[in-house]
């Protein structure tokens, strides 16, 4: 793991003002560092800001004061391009309900991410069909969303992912909606992403998915109740899981 | 959408029906030579009474232009280049036993030159044939084939009113559109059943006076000549002829016996009607277009409705705002071209319907399909604007929590 950490956020207050002049904190002085190749679960109650840290970690919101240093840029008050650059080219998404895009092929989905960046179907193909086949479904290239399982949708949600080699994979509730078997071959995948070396960061209320992380951190009240660290290494985590 | 698909239909069919119209009534003014004025003897309306009411008496009446009015007009209004009078008798020509109705025209030999019309075979009237008063006449082709169904008529003998004619020529009128359906008029009427006398053999045979009997009452008109079209050297001089004309005739006819047509007038006019039937064609089609717009714009705001979702992936994904205004901007621009191209299509098609079953004459414009087209394009940009800035301007959270 690299010495400086590639998410840097310092005293990150997010502030709702409901009209009436009245204020909710959603997120009151967090501080939080990740470093390269770390695997980061976040877990908190309803209300506890969560969903605001998501939020603001995947540079869908800008914290109303405090910094956020992703990757050696301060992207906390950048205006709406530069944002939606930074998710592009830094960042990839996996969501609770897949998100994929019911009119696109399972490739087409796969290559979104690299469209936003500028790159022809001809330019992105051999890649997308490499991750594709990474997640196991190289078959179905042509196969849309409707023609495909959960557990199947999922993979391609996480092969687009990767498809513009973030700096960090933000997972909101990847298997919330995946019976348990199917949410088992989900998060061994994930863990693959992260021995090969990428950074994660899930947000869950489940502990059995939290078990899968390096460090849990516990949310309250829009602060860090504390943190937990699971384990050091993937030898670690073997020894804790026997699977397949 | 489909008001797009009857706007554009409507720009390119009402334009080539009112081109097809305005077409061929400028070519039949145009036949009527842009350079003339027509002058044409017209019997006084309270002469026309006197004669009704006369309650059994006979009258006579004289009215209309005269030789002199011709000579007048030749010496006195400036620019006019020629001047040829008329006469127009309604007779029945005969050879053998095969007897027509026909229309006589006594006029000079210049006449071919002024009026329109195509020598077929044989030659026109002469000046010798003038001055001798030769009995010789010239007929229009339709009339001759149905006078001579098995022989050639040049050189044939034909007899009008008791009289005998021999035929030295073969015509036909080239402005007249050839398939006007002719259902309901009898044939006399049609343009193309004349006879051509030299005028002075006319005025020596028919004399001027025309007489009619209706029971008890004889009345008599006298005209000398029935029409008089004066051939302007230039366009130019047709504006000022006009007036001139008009006071020239006034101060030497004590009633208003004659009217005045200026075909130059007329085509102004049907230009003029032309441009304004267009506005209006282009207003329906235009207020056609206008709705046309908001429906797909409408289609498209639902459309945002429902994609709310996906546009919040697409932005999570690193979709800019410009990219999915982009989007949304071109599924619009092809929403309203494939109208288009629907209504470009029935727009040809309608026209060529129009011609087939009414034998109307249509012209389809391309530059019409060329507006319409575009316009279809340019109608997608604008009311395309407005889902597209609506889908971009949803805020990313927000939509990925839809639905």
């Amino acid at each position: 793991m690299a010495n400086d950490p590639i998410i840097r956020i310092e005293g990150i207050e997010r502030k709702y003002v409901m009209g009436d002049d009245i204020e909710v904190m959603a997120l009151d002085g967090v501080d939080i560092d990740i470093h390269q190749g770390e695997y980061v679960a976040i877990m908190g109650p309803s209300g506890s800001g969560k969903s605001t840290m998501l939020n603001l970690l995947g540079c869908l919101d800008r914290p109303t004061s405090g910094s956020y240093w992703l990757g050696g840029e301060d992207v906390a008050q950048m205006d709406d391009d530069s944002l939606s650059d930074v998710r592009g080219r830094r960042i990839g998404f996996i969501f609770q309900s897949y998100n994929l895009i019911a009119q696109l092929t399972v490739l087409e989905n796969i290559q979104v991410p690299l469209f936003y960046q500028g790159k022809s179907m001809t330019e992105s193909y051999d890649r997308c069909v490499e991750l594709a086949q990474l997640v196991g479904l190289g078959e179905r290239l042509t196969h849309r969303p409707n023609q495909l399982s959960g557990g199947q949708q999922q993979r391609v949600a996480i092969a687009r992912s990767l498809v513009n080699d973030p700096l960090m994979i933000l997972a909101d509730e990847p298997t919330g909606n995946l019976d348990s078997k199917t949410g088992l071959e989900v998060l061994d995948l994930i863990d693959d992403l992260n021995d090969d070396g990428k950074t994660i960061v899930l947000v869950t209320h489940d502990n059995y998915v939290a078990e899968r992380a390096h460090r849990v951190i516990h949310m309250k009240d829009g602060h860090v109740d504390r943190e937990e660290i699971k384990r050091r290494t993937g030898e670690e985590r073997q020894k804790v899981y026997k699977r397949r | 959408m489909l008001g797009i698909i009857f706007g554009v239909c409507s720009v390119i069919a009402m334009l080539a029906i009112g081109e097809g119209a305005s077409y061929e009534a400028q070519e039949r003014i145009k036949a009527l030579g842009s350079n003339n004025i027509i002058v044409r003897s017209v019997k006084p309306p309270d002469e026309a009474r006197e004669q009704n009411n006369s309650g059994g008496r006979s009258r006579g009446i004289r009215y209309g232009l005269t030789y002199d009015d011709t000579a007048r007009i030749y010496s006195t209004i400036p620019g006019v280049e020629r001047v040829l009078p008329m006469r127009l008798i309604r007779e029945r020509i005969r050879f053998f036993e095969i007897e027509l109705p026909c229309q006589v025209i006594g006029t000079l030999s210049f006449y071919p030159e002024i009026v329109s019309i195509d020598l077929v075979k044989g030659r026109f009237l002469s000046h010798m044939d003038e001055v001798y008063k030769q009995n010789v006449c010239v007929l229009t082709t339709s009339l001759a084939q149905r006078l001579f169904p098995y022989h050639d008529p040049l050189e044939q003998t034909i007899k009008i009113a008791g009289v005998y004619y021999r035929v030295v020529g073969l015509v036909r009128e080239i402005n007249t559109p050839n398939e006007r359906p002719q259902s309901g008029e009898s044939e006399g009427e049609t343009l193309e059943n004349n006879v051509y006398l030299p005028l002075a053999t006319c005025k020596a045979r028919f004399g001027e006076t025309l007489i009619k009997r209706t029971g008890n009452q004889v009345n008599s008109e006298t005209v000398q000549l029935h029409e008089i079209r004066v051939q302007m050297k230039d366009h130019s001089f047709v504006e000022s002829a006009d007036p001139q004309v008009r006071t020239m005739l006034s101060r030497f006819h004590k009633d208003v016996d004659y009217e005045i047509t200026v075909p130059l007038q007329l085509l102004r006019q049907a230009e003029a009607t032309k441009r304004m039937f267009n506005i209006v064609l282009g207003s329906i089609a235009a207020i056609s277009l206008i709705v046309g717009g908001i429906g797909i714009m409408n289609i498209m705001l639902a459309n945002v409705t429902e994609r709310t979702r996906e546009i919040g992936v697409r932005r999570a994904l690193g979709g800019k705002k410009r990219d999915i205004i982009t989007q949304f901007l071109v599924e619009t621009v092809v929403l309203s071209v494939g109208g288009g191209l629907v209504g470009v299509v029935v727009g040809v098609i309608t026209p060529i319907l129009v011609t087939s079953t009414t034998g109307m004459n249509t012209i389809i414009t391309w530059w019409s399909v060329a507006l319409a087209f575009s316009i279809s394009g340019a109608i997608g940009v604008v009311f395309g604007i407005y889902p597209a800035n609506a889908a971009a301007s949803l805020d990313p959270i927000e939509a990925l929590r839809h639905e």
